[in-house]
């Protein structure tokens, strides 16, 4: 019976509540001593091999008939007005079919609250005006025939400057973001908390802006035909891309198809229906041609978004047992030029320690650059640098070893929602890690003398816990293969995979039988956005219960070809087991054709989370550094990492997804950061040359694994996600590594070699505490 | 290429050039006569012009490896090199390493080892990988650190990468030199 119920669900830190329609029943979970086959097995991606052999079709893959090449124009200054724009040498080239500009209708704002094209520009590399062409030749030729007359403003690119009174204003309304900031938090009694301490730190944090660095950029070809409008694109939501455009573009939903098969990498970037979007749909629609837009490299890193930079003063207080007894912290984020929110920075001190009193303080401040974007754990990434580097320091004030002040103050419920966890198995994470990273005993000494070595460690908490609304269908045809039909996407975390071993797992088919079909708003029925580490969790339950129900017809045909009754009768990896003791094998395939041909659709959903619990995951990671006293250069020797991820599907992907997060982590701490020029405000680094991502030859082994015990109560799987969590601990750790081995505390994000050479400079000094 | 003009002054010249020229380019083993531009790349010409997709564009400087075709055997970037200038080169892309559909060996250790994730640069991974283990059926570790630390991966496959190569390194295809 359908039921229409209203759940909490939380993605990346925020708790939403909203209805799903929901067919009332749940599968039982699959207890943890259940026999499974399938999940849980190392298997190859279902898609490696298209990937590997370059057949796997992104976006910029398809080719249209007709299809033209759309390129932007871009604002040189950080603020400006267009006093005189003058398209009409460039419209008039030959080989240019469409132009845009903020003379164009219909006027458009995308979701983050900005213009699609402005008078005003607030950002380096904001959209002045765009050009479609035959070629990608004639509209970079165009775009160099477009006369523009800029009146530069002053601007602001610093989040502390911006707060600043008398600083440029970024929006008219002001720098400060009014509604719903500060956003306070506060339980039990600070000042009280504050009299008990008999020691305190207190330190200022600053985190950059790190850019997602997709390496396919944000992109779109779009085609209308008789249907309404095509799009392909590279999203991690194709449902919200198809509400999007059909809303902002007044047509209805279903005359939008969205499809994404194969996407390049997104980290938080792609959620939304971007500037990319509109100018593929709004010069197509001009030009009566398919348009590709595919940004260049420079367009990605100063267009695209960024993890927000962060301003953060944190205050701990403890007794001399270790026991915490205040936390205050305020983060000041600035979020680029437009949109309503900054990240949850905070959340880490509200929850990863047990402490009775807390106070934080989050604000949110315009600045000069383009919007910000959720980046893998956006918010808690940056916040956790800033308490877990003062925790180390805690410790160190003390005289306590930093894994013990953290065991000492283990969380063991919800401090804010005041139940408890479906599962924290946080204690035996840090057991294992610190065997892991051979925590007890003496560290190392450094690979030379010129070098000295140093060990850190930082824990993590985040969601996961996924939910409705999400849905599935499973085909079943004659032969014993089945489609499950999905309205998710895979961005490059194996989801794809994950949830074909699922339904091949409650079907009892071969990996090889079954076929996910995703990334396609014509035949999936909705799905949640790929983030907040959730895909699994929201989607797997309801493509196992549609499974499920295909599979109780299945057995039923085959009990009665089989003429055995149907409690006798077990489908495993393609094979019917019958018989009183199963003791008969007949292959599925052959059982099938006797009744061939049909068609077996099961419909499967996702039911609301359990309300009276919390659904999170805990993680923890050491850190081994060297550091090199002449030049300050850090390499990171090892990572060790442990993460609660609940049941694994795929252990080898498990571990793609921790070495990814720890790779992206090493870059972070290490070596990323937008730059922009303070005079001009012209980013200077929009480019993979300057702007230094690891390399191969720049990440440590890596020893990660999910702990791997099964949530027993969060879904009908006993899953919780990982893409998220190995990023949040990395470069705290390292920072606490690096701290051991010079023993001076660097604050802020990224910890350079320049930065290291200077605080080598002034050892013995204990700058920021 | 680089459209976010820095505050200065640009006058902009008028583009000269001789407009299409014929070439003959040989790629996975097929001779092929096309028109291009003189300033197209060898990157744009074998996606948009031979519709061989594998080989992507990201950073299309040079930076990142994603485009990465052999050329008579030694990897390149396709995003540097001009088409004009390939004439006389033979260009293997992704799209020309598998025969007869037979997986190499290089492809079935990347699968093997998880070292794909979104699979963006995986095209040009596999081939700088390809041209390593041609070159050295032996690399060391350090060997493999420079061989691949051109080919760039935001999603982090590295360490999985590594195993792979690992891997063939102790089981060399064909057997040890």
């Amino acid at each position: 019976m359908t039921r229409i119920v209203k759940s909490k669900t939380e993605i990346e830190g925020r708790i939403y509540e909203r209805y799903s329609i929901w067919s009332g029943s749940d599968l039982a979970p699959w207890e943890a001593n259940s026999d499974l086959s399938i999940v849980g097995r190392d298997l190859p991606r279902v898609d490696a091999e298209s990937k590997v052999t370059g057949r796997a079709a992104y976006t910029a893959d398809h080719r249209r008939p007709g299809m033209l090449f759309a390129k932007v124009l871009r604002s040189p200054y950080a603020h400006a007005r267009i006093n005189r724009l003058d398209l009409s040498r460039a419209a008039g080239m030959p080989g240019v079919r469409a132009v845009l500009c903020h003379r164009s209708t219909p006027k458009l704002t995308l979701s983050t609250g900005q213009p699609l094209f402005d008078r005003t520009l607030r950002y380096y590399g904001q959209a002045v005006a765009a050009v479609a062409a035959d070629t990608e030749e004639i509209a970079e030729d165009a775009l160099r025939e477009i006369e523009v007359d800029y009146q530069p403003l002053p601007f602001v690119i610093d989040p502390a400057k911006a707060k600043e009174p008398g600083a440029p204003l970024v929006q008219p309304r002001g720098n400060l973001l009014t509604e719903g900031y500060p956003q306070r938090y506060e339980r039990g009694n600070l000042e009280s908390g504050q009299r008990e301490a008999e020691v305190t730190v207190q330190l200022e944090f600053r985190t950059q802006m790190a850019i997602h660095q997709c390496f396919e950029p944000h992109c779109a070809l779009a085609e209308w035909d008789g249907e309404g409008l095509t799009l392909w694109t590279s999203t991690q939501y194709i449902h919200g891309v198809a509400r999007d455009l059909a809303q902002r573009l007044r047509i209805p939903q279903n005359r939008v198809r969205v499809l994404s098969e194969a996407i390049g990498g997104a980290f938080g970037s792609k959620q939304i229906a971007g500037e990319e979007v509109y100018l593929a749909a709004l010069l197509a629609r001009q030009a009566d041609r398919p348009i590709l837009v595919y940004f260049d490299r420079d367009e990605e890193t100063v267009a695209t978004g960024h993890r927000e930079a962060t301003v953060q003063q944190i205050r701990l207080g403890a007794r001399w047992d270790g026991r915490l007894t205040f936390i205050e912290h305020e983060a000041t984020a600035g979020i680029g030029s437009y949109g309503n929110h900054a990240m949850i920075v905070c959340g880490p001190s509200q929850t990863l320690y047990r402490c009775p009193n807390v106070r934080t303080v989050e604000n949110a401040v315009y600045t000069n650059v383009a919007p910000a974007r959720a980046f893998r754990a956006p918010g808690y990434t940056e916040g956790s640098f800033a308490l877990e580097s003062a925790m180390d320091e805690l410790a160190k004030k003390l005289g306590i070893d930093p894994l013990s002040l953290r065991r000492r103050n283990e969380v063991d419920f919800d401090q804010v929602d005041r139940q408890s966890y479906s599962l924290n198995p946080i204690d035996d994470i840090f057991s294992l890690g610190a065997a892991m990273a051979d925590w007890n005993t003496p560290k190392p000494e450094a690979s030379d003398s010129g070098r000295r070595r140093g060990r850190g460690m930082a824990a993590q908490i985040w969601g996961g816990g996924g939910g409705p609304p999400a849905y599935a269908w499973v085909k079943v045809d004659a032969t014993g293969t089945a489609d499950v039909v999905v309205g998710s996407q895979d961005i490059g975390t194996g989801t794809r995979t994950a949830l074909a071993q699922i339904a091949a797992e409650e079907l009892g088919l071969r990996l090889e039988d079954v076929r996910i079909a995703e990334g396609d708003t014509l035949s999936g029925p909705y799905a949640p956005n790929s983030a907040g580490s959730m895909t699994v969790a929201s989607v797997g339950p309801a493509v196992r219960a549609a499974a499920s129900q295909a599979c109780q017809t299945l057995l039923e045909v085959a009990a009665h070809v089989l003429r055995c009754p149907g409690d006798q009768v077990k489908i495993r990896e393609g094979i019917v087991h019958h018989g009183l003791a199963g003791e008969h094998e007949t292959p599925l395939a052959d059982v099938l054709q006797e009744v061939s041909p049909f068609a077996i659709v099961g419909q499967g959903d996702r039911g609301p989370n359990p309300q009276d619990v919390t659904i999170r995951t805990f993680g923890v990671q050491f850190a081994e550094v060297e550091v090199d006293l002449a030049t300050g250069a850090v390499e990171v020797i090892k990572q060790s990492a442990v993460h609660d991820c609940g049941r694994v599907i795929s252990p080898l992907q498990a571990d793609s997804q921790i070495a990814g997060g720890i790779t992206q982590g090493v870059g972070y701490a290490l070596t990323e950061a937008l730059v922009v020029d303070p005079q001009t405000g012209v980013v200077l680094n929009a480019n993979l040359e300057s702007y230094l991502i690891p390399t191969i030859a720049d990440v440590p082994v890596v020893d990660g694994r999910p702990f791997g015990e099964i949530d027993q109560i969060d879904n009908s799987l006993g899953v919780k996600g990982l893409g998220e969590p190995p990023i949040i601990p990395v470069a705290p750790a390292v920072a606490n590594a690096i701290a051991d081995a010079i023993g001076v505390r660097i604050t802020d994000l990224p910890l350079t070699a320049a930065k290291v050479l200077a605080a080598l400079n002034q050892e013995g000094s204990h700058a920021g505490v | 290429m680089v459209r976010v003009v820095h505050p200065v002054p640009v006058v902009s010249a008028p583009v000269t050039g001789p407009g299409l020229v014929p070439i003959s380019i040989k790629v996975n083993g097929n001779i092929q006569q096309i028109q291009v531009e003189p300033r197209r790349s060898l990157l744009d010409v074998i996606r948009w012009d031979l519709g061989l997709t594998g080989a992507k564009r990201v950073c299309n400087l040079g930076e990142c490896g994603a485009c990465t075709v052999l050329a008579d055997g030694r990897p390149i970037y396709a995003c540097l090199a001009l088409a004009i200038e390939c004439e006389a080169v033979d260009i293997l892309t992704i799209e020309g390493l598998a025969v007869d559909g037979q997986l190499d060996p290089v492809q079935q250790a990347f699968i093997r080892h998880d070292a794909v994730q979104c699979g963006f640069c995986t095209p040009g991974q596999v081939l700088a990988a390809k041209a390593l283990i041609s070159d050295n059926a032996q690399p060391s570790d350090e060997d493999i650190d420079r061989a691949m630390c051109g080919n760039l991966c935001r999603c982090g496959t590295y360490t999985h990468v590594r195993n792979a190569l690992q891997e063939l390194r102790q089981n060399p295809p064909g057997g040890a030199r």
